[in-house]
């Protein structure tokens, strides 16, 4: 049973994108009470960690994606990772994005200097896709995270 | 003196459709109603082509063919999270806040005179294209009728600047020249029989509207009526609606896609919107005393033989748990179903509905032991939809195919709300 219910916290607050998520408590000490000398570690059962807090900084603009392909393997994004995207940040040079441009969906790194606006890959296989004029770039939000479960 | 704004997202669904798909760029788009029934939602390329509101889709056939019109079925599961997040948002800006709509919330800004309203609501606006990609439109008056008409105003570029109007900054006669230029069927709560009533007495404007006399409104309509006017005076008479008291009933019901004749077929209906209301029911916390389940032909078909019938009972014992919740409720449909008719739609309500804290044991049901388990079986089916999908898991009961299940040709998927959902991006 107490297996059951552990995995049932896990499911609930690893995996569903509420905005007020629930707190997902890692018992990462579960402290065994002998009698005798207090534990030194009592005071700190309080202390939980939450893998909302850990990867969204701002749950009501943060959105999730999920990546097809290999071009930002690079920057640790492989096929099938899920994004964490803040749409609040504002993009910034060198930042990875979502971004849509020509009707399609793009995950890349921004490249914002001397005039020169473009989406680079993080695989020397990809070229840059230079936005020039006539292009419509829409910058949809910056990448601040990933995760992947491996369903074991 | 109060003063309100009403925040409204503009072209919502239709909005929130085009956030998640660069396709959609520049295109006219529609959302159309359960079943895909009716248009209920345009984006602005559609308010463009003419196409009103509420048009039954099949008779825009041609236009959307000519004009390349895109439908959606409503994907309520991502307007509500939108909502919620714009919401979220609007309730830093106010502790007094009322969420009117899925896309409209009152709020209520005395004490912020000092900030200057046309750059508060620009703030407000600037955030909500920032944060969630949505743009909205901002209406400030000194009573909630006002406000919404400035939130006409500033839509319709009437007045106001970049998208937010304050009425309370224009003078007088400058109010008044505006009210010349606006139809009294705009001012909120002045419906089309009334619109027409008032035509035949000859007010067409805001204005005419605001300047009758009250007291005869009063006689000739409501006194509903006569708070509008005080209210176009600016004397302000509704107040925020702002407690949202905890669900004292859940209703699910929908049409059928089609006309459902077989017993089996109305179980399985009934007994899934059964488990989408014990869901929301054990969200909350609570518990469901009675249950109510009614069936109906359709009404407006008087050629073909009509039914309906409603029956609630009381439960032995209040329960959030799905199977005994859907075993009552099939038992009592069993008991209304009259075989012959073509069903239309079907619905179920959980009455008299409390918290699970004030739970009281009856005699007659199992151990709290038994309790215990049965929540957490309640709390893994919660669990492992959340985590899959509504309805991944689910009772027999509910069937799979889902053959009555309305219509829904063309539907976005939860981008938001559900992992299977989440929008691909290309790293090529």
């Amino acid at each position: 049973m107490p297996e059951l219910s552990l995995d049932l916290a896990a499911a609930a607050g690893l995996f569903v994108p509420l905005l007020h998520a629930p707190r997902l408590p890692l018992p990462i000490d579960e402290v065994r009470v002998s009698a005798g000398f207090p534990s030194p570690a009592a005071d700190y059962e309080d202390k939980q960690l939450d893998i909302n807090e850990y990867l969204v900084r701002n749950p009501v603009s943060t959105f999730f994606f999920s990546v097809e392909g290999d071009s930002m393997q690079g920057s640790e994004i492989f096929d099938g990772d899920i994004l964490v995207v803040d749409k609040s940040i504002r993009p910034r040079h060198g930042q990875i994005v979502i971004a849509f441009v020509d009707g399609q969906r793009l995950v890349k790194r921004l490249y914002q200097r001397a005039g020169r606006v473009a989406l680079l890959a993080e695989n020397p296989a990809y070229p840059p896709l230079e936005i020039r004029e006539g292009m419509e770039l829409v910058v949809w939000g910056v990448v601040t995270g990933k995760f992947k479960h491996f369903g074991a | 003196m109060p003063v309100f704004a009403l925040v409204d997202c503009n072209n919502f669904y239709a909005s929130c459709e085009k956030l998640f798909d660069p396709t959609l760029k520049d295109k006219p788009v529609v959302v159309l109603s359960n079943n895909d029934g009716c248009v209920v939602a345009r984006s602005a390329e559609v308010k463009a082509l003419g196409i009103p509101m509420g048009v039954p889709w099949f008779k825009i056939q041609q236009e959307a063919k000519r004009y390349g019109i895109v439908a959606f079925s409503s994907n309520y599961a991502l307007y509500a999270d939108m909502s919620n997040r714009v919401v979220e948002i609007l309730s830093s800006y106010s502790p007094n806040i009322e969420v009117y709509s899925i896309d409209e919330s009152f709020l209520e800004l005395s004490g912020f005179e000092r900030v200057g309203f046309q750059e508060y609501g620009q703030t407000i606006r600037q955030q909500i294209a920032d944060w969630l990609g949505l743009a909205v439109c901002v209406g400030v008056g000194p009573t909630k009728t006002l406000a919404k008409l400035a939130n006409h105003c500033a839509k319709k570029l009437l007045a106001g600047d970049q998208g937010v109007c304050d009425f309370t900054t224009l003078a007088p006669e400058q109010v008044s020249q505006l009210f010349d230029r606006i139809e009294v069927g705009e001012v909120w709560g002045v419906g089309r029989k009334i619109t027409a009533k008032l035509e035949a007495m000859g007010i067409h404007t805001v204005r005419q509207l605001r300047d009758t006399d009250a007291e005869t409104l009063r006689s000739r309509f409501s006194v509903v009526l006569e708070r509008t006017v005080r209210e176009l005076r600016g004397v302000s008479c509704l107040d925020l609606q702002e407690v949202v008291p905890e669900k004292q009933q859940i209703m699910s019901s929908r049409s059928f896609g089609r006309l459902v004749y077989d017993r089996e077929d109305l179980e399985e209906a009934v007994a899934s919107y059964v488990s989408r209301a014990a869901e929301k029911l054990r969200n909350q916390d609570s518990l469901a005393g009675a249950i109510q389940v009614y069936i109906r032909t359709n009404i407006f078909k008087p050629e073909v033989p009509q039914y309906q019938r409603s029956m609630t009972i009381p439960l032995p014992e209040a329960s959030a748990d799905t199977r005994i919740l859907v075993g009552w409720a099939i038992k009592v449909l069993r008991r209304i179903y009259r075989p012959g008719y073509g069903y239309h739609k079907a619905g179920i309500t959980l009455l008299e509905i409390v918290p699970k804290a004030n739970q009281q044991f009856s005699l007659l049901v199992p151990s709290e032991m038994e309790n215990g388990r049965n929540e957490r079986l309640m709390a893994t089916l919660d669990a492992i939809n959340g985590r899959y999908g509504r309805g991944s898991l689910r009772l027999a009961a509910e069937g799979v195919a889902k053959e009555w299940q309305m219509r829904r040709g063309n539907l976005s998927p939860r981008y938001t709300t559900e992992w299977g959902g989440v929008a691909r991006v290309l790293a090529g």
